[in-house]
């Protein structure tokens, strides 16, 4: 049930700034894509247009078409919140609930959404969070606070609270950025095995990273600060990382530029 | 990096080449302390000149000059200011603390004389000037049901209204509404009790009342509502801003409707602060006596009814109290302002115990 994303002319606004313009991309069910580009290039802001978290922000807007199977998602008969919990979302900063207990955190979504059996929310938050390596560290005090652990741990249970509700595609925007090695690895496992099933889109800084975990890859990046992000290059990430036909992609990956 | 501060010392200070420096000893603040009193003491009796209050502020004067002077000497100027500043500032507590100290000790000095079973169960029906007891009962009654019909009506409308404004509220009609919630919470309450005299009990409650204006505890609940709703609403619009946006969005992303999320992220994460500017308001609700006096008309007699006939408060018990020409009226008063105080305070200190049991750490 992997779904497939294409994106059309996508021009995200925040106000009268225009970050992102054109993008065109299209996103192969049951792969992992790397989005990689200088900081500001627009990557967290195209990734949050593709599950609608971008028209959250009071004066931001999108324009172009973006698909899912062929649904536009922001068609105007679309309900924003079935679009959200096809296309789940891991932010760049951890941000658990801090009233709720790690496992209250974990169930989140499956509870606001009206799932009530306790043995349907226990054998999820405990399938979610070995999935996000955290199992082993949290199983013994699920009762306390989300709030309560370290940075990296907290952004284990944000991953861990993504996929306890199983969405179609996984959007991550940089989820490995305060992780150390093991929980990177564990996190790029995790990967490897949702994307049997699901559609993954990763932001990330770490060029090795992108190299291990993803099929395609997109380099996204601005001409000088106030311009709009493009897209420079879509390409296989193998292609990309050996060969790219853009110099400047070639230049970001070599760490020239950027 | 370029600054556009102007630096004030073209060098970097020196580095410095030990970290030890020389501190005054222990005691010499309040050697200090000391020695500056004796010096104001004998300075004002000396020229006979003002008593023990002048004393003290003379003191607590030569006491910053010479603690900063002894600073400087010894430990250098930073130091000395650092001192100096300490100083001011706690004294700037104790000057805050004083009144409230001494509004608290005459409250329990003055309040326990009739701190009896006669206080807290009879009311001031038939209780001529002559006669020792009579109690607050009416009032108690008088003051828990205006006050709790106030919060039952203020609270769900006041948090209502500042989920709105905060969530929904775009434009023009939510800045409207701020402003005017702005505007209510200068409102004198004198002005609200007017208000409900005019529109309450004059017009709309002779309707149902035969013709007859009706005063009630209900009305005097109406203007304290009037009273607590900016409150209710302002503290609980500041509480749900300072939620940060990215716990919205975490909930958003997991594909929660916007009003789950309010209900089950935003409300609780904000709870502990809401539940603190109700009870501000409820605080100020309860000690207020014109509105009360306006359009519940006070009574001697117990009234459990707060829609029909006349009912006291605390405030307004304490009020007529304390301009009763008799000799018990005052030890009254006193013993209803007391009453009045510790309920607000518990009902305060379980309100923020509930609030807290419902975050985390069982
Ligand atoms: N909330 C916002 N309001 C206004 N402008 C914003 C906002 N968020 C981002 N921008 C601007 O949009 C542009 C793209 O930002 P975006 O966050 O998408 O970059 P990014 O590629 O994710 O960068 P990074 O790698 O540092 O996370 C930047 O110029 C940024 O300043
Ligand atoms: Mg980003």
């Amino acid at each position: 049930m992997a779904k497939r994303i294409d994106a059309t002319d996508v021009t995200a606004y925040y106000g009268g700034f225009k970050a992102i313009e054109n993008i065109n991309l299209t996103v192969e069910p049951k792969t992992v894509t790397a989005l990689i580009g200088p900081s500001g290039c627009g990557k967290s802001t195209f990734l949050r247009s593709i599950n609608r978290m971008h028209e959250v922000l009071p004066g931001a807007r999108v324009e172009g078409s973006l698909t899912i199977d062929g649904q536009d998602v922001y068609d105007r008969d679309v309900d924003v919140t079935a679009v959200r919990r096809m296309i789940g979302m891991v932010f760049q900063r951890p941000n658990p609930f801090p009233t709720m207990s790690i496992f209250e955190n974990v169930v989140a979504g499956l509870r606001l959404n009206g799932v009530r059996k306790k043995s349907i929310l226990d054998e999820a938050a405990e399938k979610a969070l070995r999935a996000a390596n955290l199992w082993d560290e949290v199983k013994d005090r699920l009762g306390k606070p989300g709030a309560g652990l370290s940075g990296g741990q907290q952004q284990r249970l944000c991953i861990a609270r993504t996929i306890a509700v199983e969405p179609q595609v996984v959007l991550m925007d940089e989820p490995c950025s305060a992780l150390d090695p093991i929980s990177t690895l564990a996190i790029e496992d995790l990967m490897f095995q949702l994307k049997d099933k699901f559609t993954i889109i990763i932001v990330t800084h770490n060029m090795q990273q992108a190299a291990r975990v993803s099929d395609r890859t997109a380099f996204f990046s601005i001409e000088k600060t106030g311009d709009p992000g493009r897209l420079i290059e879509y390409d296989n990430t193998q292609k990309i990382f050996s060969n790219p036909s853009q110099k400047k992609t070639e230049d970001y990956i070599t760490g020239r530029f950027g | 990096m370029t600054t556009t501060l102007t630096p004030r010392r073209s060098r970097p200070p020196a580095q410095p080449d030990s970290l030890r420096a020389k501190r005054l000893p222990g005691y010499a603040a309040p050697a200090l302390a000391v020695l500056a009193l004796l010096v104001s003491a004998g300075l004002v009796y000396g020229v006979d000149l003002g008593g023990p209050v002048l004393v003290v502020v003379l003191g607590a004067l030569l006491y910053l000059a010479g603690l900063f002077a002894a600073a400087n000497a010894v430990e250098g100027r930073r130091s000395a200011r650092n001192r100096f500043w300490s100083a001011l500032i706690h004294s700037a507590l104790v000057l805050a603390v004083l009144p409230l100290a001494s509004v608290v000790w005459t409250l329990f000095s003055k309040g326990t004389a009739r701190l009896d079973g006669d206080f807290f169960g009879s009311s001031m029906n038939n209780i001529g000037a002559r006669d020792a007891n009579g109690g607050a009962y009416h009032a108690i009654v008088g003051t828990l049901e205006q006050v709790g019909i106030a919060t039952a009506i203020t609270v769900p409308l006041g948090v209502l209204c500042a989920i709105y404004i905060v969530e929904y509220g775009r434009g023009r009609f939510a800045f409207t509404i701020r402003f005017f919630v702005d505007v209510m919470t200068g409102i004198p309450s004198i002005v609200t009790g007017l208000f409900v005299l005019a529109f309450w009990v004059l017009i709309v409650s002779p309707w149902f009342n035969d013709g007859q204006p009706g005063f009630s505890g209900f009305a005097a609940a109406l203007a304290l509502s009037v009273l607590m709703l900016p409150t209710v609403v302002r503290s609980t619009e500041e509480m749900l801003r300072l939620v940060p946006a990215p716990l919205r969005e975490g909930a958003y992303a997991l594909g929660v409707p916007k009003w789950k999320t309010i209900l089950r992220v935003v409300l609780p994460t904000a709870l502990p602060g809401i539940v603190t500017g109700i009870m501000l308001s409820i605080a100020r609700a309860a000690g207020e006596t014109a509105p009360v006096l306006l359009v519940a008309g006070g009574g001697a007699a117990i009234n459990f009814n707060p829609f029909e006939n006349n009912q006291s408060s605390l405030a307004l018990f304490v009020y007529q109290q304390a301009g009763e020409a008799s000799k018990y009226s005052p030890a009254r008063a006193w013993t209803a302002a007391l009453t009045l105080v510790v309920l607000v305070l518990v009902l305060t200190v379980a309100a923020k115990l509930l609030a807290r049991r419902n975050r985390l750490g069982r």
